[in-house]
């Protein structure tokens, strides 16, 4: 339909994990998460999705693609919406790792809180990831129109098809910042 | 009040009683007074439902939820019906999922949009009963007659003694009143809970990312373990090296198995192509994924390698042959051998995959004399008599916890992951998670089928209707209904149907059958709404006016006036007669499955060259709306992805391989392209409710293609509609 594409493009898993015979060597990385610092003792290529959810139990940002295709997997580095699933966790260094657990204390995010009002959620299971998005793409514009919306949150899918929801929370969101 | 004669019995209300420290438990089966029709869809044996309500000495009522909830909000839906009768203040109200449980809860399943209209009657009446219990309770204890004992948000009062107690301390007394012979039910004018928009009971837990889905529990010692499938339907594995795969850090067993042994008499709902697969277990999902693709594995051919060209071509061979004549009014052929004019149209839909946005997992702790199962599951009950089946346990040995659903859409009435995680948890004697990734998920099977369909229509020189043929079929099953609408309203009707074989699994895909049927008849209207120079909503109406007053043939599957009903509401709420505004493209399409009608009207506009869906207008029939919030949330998701599949969804096969086995070459609807507005409109009638997971999805389909047309000219005749526009424009 000439529809903009999804803005996230990336090659497949294994072209961006080529597998080496001998997996490299765990290591001790240290991470902030959440504002706490962590230690893992992992294979450095791990995705930090993985170290997150096996590792940390930090259980709220989902697996659905691998690939950086479908967004439930974000979380914030520094502030900003990244894909950890196709993150190595040697790469993240001592930037700073939100996650879904961490963006408020007992969900009182405006984009919680947004979504909430809006009853967003059908499964659900998306749902980490577009809030992840959205608090991100507020904290880059502040007022978001209707095309910074759609082009911040194109990266996320929602299989039960909630976008016109997220879409109006997103904006309840702005004018509660705001 | 309506009084209603109870039908309780020893099998409906399986257990009063009070409990310690005070309270009382009401076991009840939801579904023991249903008069039961039959089941679209849906097998009989699936229908009773069981559930309880415990009101603690503190006045905190449970409602427990006992259908698998997999978005449709059943599981704050059907508490509200029971806390309505009950007549308790919604906040009250703690809503509990129940975990599989045959004693207690006999039968418990999600799908064929059945959940609300089967537990209607009986909600009502386990709340009413319970409320009963509690006035009795009072009436004894304050030495009043009963009918003098009122309620309201909890509380029991006698007003004339100015007395007053909240449930909570009469929960125990009333545990030991009889169960009531019958119960008056609230009218509907006195709901106060029904038909106010409450919000998700486990909102809060969605956007606070709290452990709610499968993969997200957590159990100590638990390994992680994947399965290798073969690439191509048609295929087993043959020899497996896995001396590599066993050599990665974190891996503890690498096997093949088989889901179901030789000999085993497979159930509905045991489809699966791939009943041998290569099992790869380890500490944690990383190192196991790594090491999957690491395994080198030989297939080899047992059946036929299928392709869609080849699909495709024996498609349209069998829509050129006679099919199995279904239903037959008046004289067809004699009416199409004297048309003054043959309007005609031929469709067609791929194979689709539901991509839930969970891929299937499914924790799984088998010992020696028992299991324990968590996993997302539409019907559990099926699945337990497999694992029963192939574990050699009885069924009291295996519990089966049914965790939310991310998404199912029909894929999770499937139960072969549970079995997976079962075998293999046995075969490495530990608590395993089982995990597809998104290719496992996407390219393991249980499809959309592919359909196709001819239909044909005869205009006399005056143009009018005077026959009606549709040729349906599909592989490996026909989408046909015989008996539905246009059926009865036309004199001369034609229905055939026919099917093709294929080692390529399907499954039931939200409104099976009907997802492809409504898109392809409504467009089809469409065409020759024009051929015949009438306008699309008025032929329809006409269409249904001729069904109303005189039906040809006594056996049609919808009732005339609710069908137009939703095609006139839809038409006000649309302003579907004003003036066109300029620019703005509109195709409507209704359709009726599910015992719930739904018409659309969906409007297009062409910016830079691409049509963008500015709004979608939504009528629905479903009788009383219990929760008219989140039944609004129901019909935009099934609008969005009608829309979303209509353009994009596709699975195709190339010498058996799927073509597609993730979100980068399977197209799934995007934020930027949902539609900008959707507003839901609902026929009031106070009809007992029915369902509404599926019914908005499939008429959809029509809506977009006919508006399409009108946007660009070309008629949409082919799913995935993208590739024709992408030409178009
Ligand atoms: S799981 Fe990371 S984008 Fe899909
Ligand atoms: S709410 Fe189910 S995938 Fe978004």
């Amino acid at each position: 339909m000439g529809y903009p594409e999804t803005p996230i493009h990336v090659d497949r898993l294994n072209r961006i994990f080529t597998l080496s015979e001998s997996m490299a060597a765990m290591a001790p990385i240290t991470l902030s998460v959440n504002g706490k610092t962590v230690d893992v003792d992992v294979d450095p290529r791990t995705p930090l999705l993985w170290v997150l959810r096996d590792h940390l139990q930090l259980v709220g940002t989902k697996y659905g693609c691998g690939i950086a295709q479908c967004g439930a997997c974000t979380i914030h580095l520094n502030g900003a919406a990244v894909r950890s699933c196709i993150l190595p966790v040697s790469s993240v260094g001592n930037q700073r790792i939100t996650t879904i657990e961490g963006l408020s204390p007992n969900g009182t995010h405006p984009v919680q809180q947004a979504w909430l009002e809006e009853d967003v959620a059908q499964c659900g299971y998306c749902q980490s990831g577009q809030i992840m998005s959205a608090a991100a793409l507020l904290n880059q514009h502040p007022a978001p129109s209707d095309e910074e919306i759609d082009a911040g949150m194109n990266g996320n899918i929602c299989r039960c098809g909630t976008y016109l929801r997220i879409h109006a929370a997103i904006k309840v969101a702005a004018n509660t910042e705001a | 009040m309506a009084l209603i004669q109870t039908t309780y019995n020893r099998r409906s209300f399986l257990k009063v009683s009070a409990v310690a420290g005070g309270g009382m438990v009401l076991g009840f089966n939801w579904l023991a007074a249903m008069d039961l029709e039959a089941l679209d869809d849906v097998p009989e044996s699936l229908v009773e439902l069981n559930g309880y309500v415990k009101i603690g000495a503190d006045g905190t009522v449970t409602i427990l939820s006992p259908n698998p909830e997999f978005g449709q909000n059943v599981k704050t839906s059907m508490p509200m019906i029971v806390a309505e009768e009950l007549d308790v203040d919604w906040r009250q109200v703690v809503v509990e999922q129940a975990r599989f449980n045959n004693e207690v809860f006999d039968r418990q399943f999600t799908g064929g949009s059945q959940g609300i209209r089967r537990a209607w009657r009986g909600l009502r009446m386990a709340g009413a009963a319970a409320r009963h219990m509690l006035r009795e309770a009072a009436a004894h204890a304050w030495r009043v007659p009963v009918d003098e004992v009122t309620t309201a948000d909890g509380v029991l009062y006698h007003n004339a003694s100015e007395r007053s107690a909240g449930y909570g301390a009469m929960a125990s007394a009333a545990a030991t009143m009889p169960v009531p012979e019958q119960v008056q039910l609230k009218d509907l004018e006195d709901f106060q809970i029904i038909g106010t928009s409450q919000k998700n009971v486990d909102g809060h837990k969605i956007v606070t990312g709290q452990p709610l889905f499968t993969m997200d529990q957590h159990w100590d010692g638990t390994l992680v373990a994947m399965t290798a499938h073969p690439p191509a339907f048609g295929m087993r594995p043959k020899a497996v090296d896995d001396a590599a795969a066993r050599s990665m850090p974190g891996i503890t067993d690498v096997f093949t198995f088989k889901t179901f042994e030789d000999g085993y008499e497979r159930n509905y709902f045991d489809t699966n192509a791939f009943p041998e697969l290569v099992a790869v277990v380890g500490n944690t999902t990383w190192e196991v994924m790594n090491a999957k693709r690491a395994l080198q594995i030989e297939w080899e051919p047992i059946e036929a390698l299928e392709s869609t060209t080849d699909h495709d071509a024996r498609m349209a061979e069998m829509a050129a042959k006679p099919g199995r004549v279904v239903r037959r009014d008046g004289d067809p052929e004699a009416a199409f051998a004297r048309a003054a004019k043959i309007v005609e149209g031929t469709y067609t839909a791929p194979f689709l995959a539901h991509n839930a946005m969970e891929p299937m997992t499914c924790f799984a702790h088998v010992t020696a004399d028992q299991a324990e199962v968590a996993g997302p599951i539409q019907a559990p009950e099926f699945i337990e008599r497999t694992l029963s089946a192939r574990l050699g346990l009885p069924p009291e040995k295996i519990d089966i916890a049914l965790t939310r659903m991310g998404g199912g859409f029909g894929r999770r009435a499937y139960g072969h992951h549970m079995v997976e995680a079962a075998v293999i948890s046995r075969q490495v004697n530990a608590p395993v998670k089982l995990m597809y990734t998104r290719e496992d998920d996407m390219t393991f099977g249980a499809f959309r089928p592919a359909y196709h369909a001819t239909y044909r229509a005869a205009l006399d020189a005056d143009n009018n209707l005077i026959a009606f043929h549709v040729k349906a079929g599909g592989i490996p099953e026909s989408p046909l209904h015989a008996n539905r609408f246009p059926a009865g309203a036309v004199d001369n009707y034609l229905a055939e149907e026919w099917s093709l074989e294929s080692n390529i699994t399907i499954g039931a895909f939200r409104a099976p059958r009907s997802n492809f049927m409504a898109g392809v008849e409504q467009s089809f209207l469409d065409e020759l709404a024009e051929a015949m120079g009438k306008d699309p909503m008025a032929f329809r109406l006409e269409l249904l006016e001729r069904a109303r007053t005189r039906p040809v043939g006594e056996d049609n599957d919808y009732d005339a006036a609710r069908y137009a009903g939703v095609l006139k509401l839809v038409r006000e709420k649309s302003r579907w007669d004003e003036e066109a505004t300029p620019g703005v493209s509109r195709g409507v399409a209704a359709y009726f499955c599910h015992n719930t009608y739904a018409a659309h009207v969906l409007d297009i506009v062409v910016e830079d060259g691409t049509p963008v869906v500015s709004r979608v207008c939504c009528a629905l029939d479903c009788g009383i709306v219990v929760n008219p919030d989140a039944a609004s949330n129901m019909a935009e998701g099934a609008i969005v992805d009608g829309i979303g599949n209509a353009l994009y969804g596709s699975m195709t096969f190339e010498e058996g391989v799927p073509a597609h086995d993730n979100f980068d070459t399977y197209r799934t609807i995007r934020h930027s392209e949902a539609p900008k507005a959707i507003d839901v409109h609902f026929v009031e009638n106070g009809i007992d409710p029915t369902g509404l997971g599926e019914p908005p999805f499939p008429p959809i389909f029509g809506a977009l293609a006919n508006a399409l047309y009108r946007a660009t000219g070309t008629r949409m005749r082919a799913q995935p509609f993208a590739p024709h526009l992408e030409r178009q424009m």
